[in-house]
């Protein structure tokens, strides 16, 4: 199971990757194993305020639908229109190609509270 | 991420010790398959991929376990005009070793069960049922059944194993040597270690297949030899989406009580002049008069969130009319599909829907039935 070093995870599988104020959010390997196929995903829109828990971003297989969660708070600065294109990059790349947004975050320690790589390794067993 | 949540067609049961287990149960397992209840049976949804398993059944040749469908026997010097008085199509028109679809009607010529009738000689019948209905469909039936029919639930005694797709012939032909498949719609039996094998040419995939029955004890060595003959294990999740490509209705979501075949679109399984039979009344008139609501296949005309079973349908001005009862993102169109029933004034071909996803409208158009034309046309 891949979980990169680098990251920060919260318990429901999302994965952030903080640059500056700028934190780009993903779900997991786990979590695309765990869902199989992805046949869309539906962004949020730019401008868009979310705070930590809320449910920002929408990624779907055959049979269910499941709601990504903003691991931090923050406002929508950029989607990745690739994966609205070509949802099946969340599962064949999801810490690369398959990112889905990108937060500006308003508060930085938001991230340290997330899990670390050993943290999360753990959380999945 | 929310842990995808069932879905709305599983069917599963509240209380998971009545959940039961098919004679295939552990094969599926080691085979890898993620399991789900359904029906209140334990089942596999998938192995590897539902878009993979579909694929392979339109290709090649897929395997799905159907042990906990049911199969009920009927005999006796009064079984044709007993099952022509209980389901809705004309069971006289079989010769023996042929089979038809047909439904059991409660008196408002609403759908108990769809199902398959297969005739087996002059006065016997096999049967095969919902795996939800098996008890309802038993208990409706023996409550009219007459003196001179023999009438048994034999469900429990068969394992089922359905082998779909345009290589299920040659499937057969390796793992059966020497028998034959019987042409569409047919029925064969023949023997085999601890009994009965009976092979029945017919499907809910829209491709070339088989079911085959045989005791639940040989189910497991079965399904192995049907791989091992090509076949790749498919589970309920491509099993759905092969069947809604096809608008095969499923029962529970596009077929209920409170529906009627004619509303359903499938006048063709009713023969109004055979004689009377339970419901008749209710659909002779509404096939004198059109029904009020028509079963539409709605294909979105663009990409979009998938439809899915209770997502709400509007008019092209917004107005809610309807909900789906089915709804998948069809892995052969790559687009939204689904079915509904819609005022009959916007069920013609062509007509202007709306689906409704989390708030979001993605137009889709009523169009002819099914969504997918297989390339090859069984025997």
């Amino acid at each position: 199971m891949n979980v990169p070093q680098n990251l920060r995870y919260n318990k429901s599988h999302e994965w952030v990757l903080l640059e500056g104020d700028i934190a780009t959010v993903g779900i997991s390997d786990h979590a695309q194993e765990e869902l199989t196929d992805v046949v869309f995903v539906e962004l949020p829109p730019i401008g868009k305020t979310v705070d930590l828990g809320d449910p920002t971003a929408v990624v779907e297989s055959v049979k269910a639908a499941s709601d990504i969660y903003a691991p931090v708070s923050g406002e929508v600065v950029e989607v990745n229109d690739a994966v609205e294109a070509d949802p099946s990059l969340v599962n064949s790349d999801p810490y690369g190609k398959g990112w889905i947004f990108k937060l500006k975050v308003k508060n930085a320690a938001q991230v340290e509270q997330l899990l670390d790589a050993a943290g999360y390794e753990a959380l999945i067993g | 991420m929310t842990s995808p949540e069932g879905d709305p067609q599983a069917g599963g049961v509240s209380d998971s010790s009545t959940i039961q287990s098919t004679p295939l149960e552990s094969l599926h397992v080691r085979l890898g398959a993620r399991m789900v209840p359904f029906a209140g049976w334990n089942m596999p949804v998938q192995y590897s991929s539902i878009m993979d398993e579909h694929a392979a059944v339109r290709s090649a040749v897929g395997i799905f376990d159907i042990s906990h469908m049911g199969q009920f026997i009927v005999s006796g010097p009064g079984a044709l005009p007993w099952l022509n008085r209980m389901f809705a199509n004309n069971a006289a028109k079989l010769a023996p070793a042929q089979g038809q679809y047909s439904f059991l009607l409660n008196e408002a010529g609403g759908v108990i069960d769809d199902l398959i009738v297969y005739r087996t000689g002059e006065d016997s019948f096999f049967i095969v049922v919902n795996a939800s209905m098996i008890d309802e469909d038993y208990f409706w039936m023996a409550k009219h059944q007459p003196e001179d029919v023999e009438f048994s639930n034999e469900s429990a005694l068969w394992a089922g194993m359905a082998v779909q797709g345009p290589e299920s012939a040659a499937a057969f032909a390796k793992a059966c040597p020497g028998q034959e498949l019987p042409p569409r719609n047919g029925i064969v039996r023949f023997p085999v270690d601890g009994g009965e094998a009976v092979v029945c040419r017919t499907g809910y995939t829209g491709e070339d297949g088989f079911e085959f029955f045989c005791p639940a004890a040989q189910g497991e060595a079965w399904f192995e030899k049907f791989i091992a003959a090509g076949a790749k294990p498919c589970g309920l999740g491509a099993r759905d989406s092969l069947r809604l490509e096809m608008c095969y209705p499923l029962n529970g979501s596009d077929l209920s009580p409170e529906r009627t075949p004619i509303e359903a679109g499938l006048g063709f399984f009713v023969d109004l002049e055979k004689g009377d039979f339970i419901g008749r009344e209710v659909l002779a008139k509404q096939k004198a008069e059109g029904p009020a609501q028509r079963l539409v296949a709605l294909e979105y005309t663009d990409k979009g969130a998938p439809p899915r079973a209770h997502y709400p349908v509007l008019d092209a001005s917004g107005q809610v009319i309807s909900e789906l009862c089915s709804g998948v993102l069809s892995p052969s169109l790559g687009k939204g599909i689904g079915m509904a029933y819609v005022p009959a004034a916007l069920a013609k071909p062509g007509t202007d829907l709306l689906v409704d996803v989390r708030g979001r409208h993605f137009p889709a158009k009523v169009v002819k039935k099914p969504f997918y034309k297989p390339a090859a046309q069984k025997a």
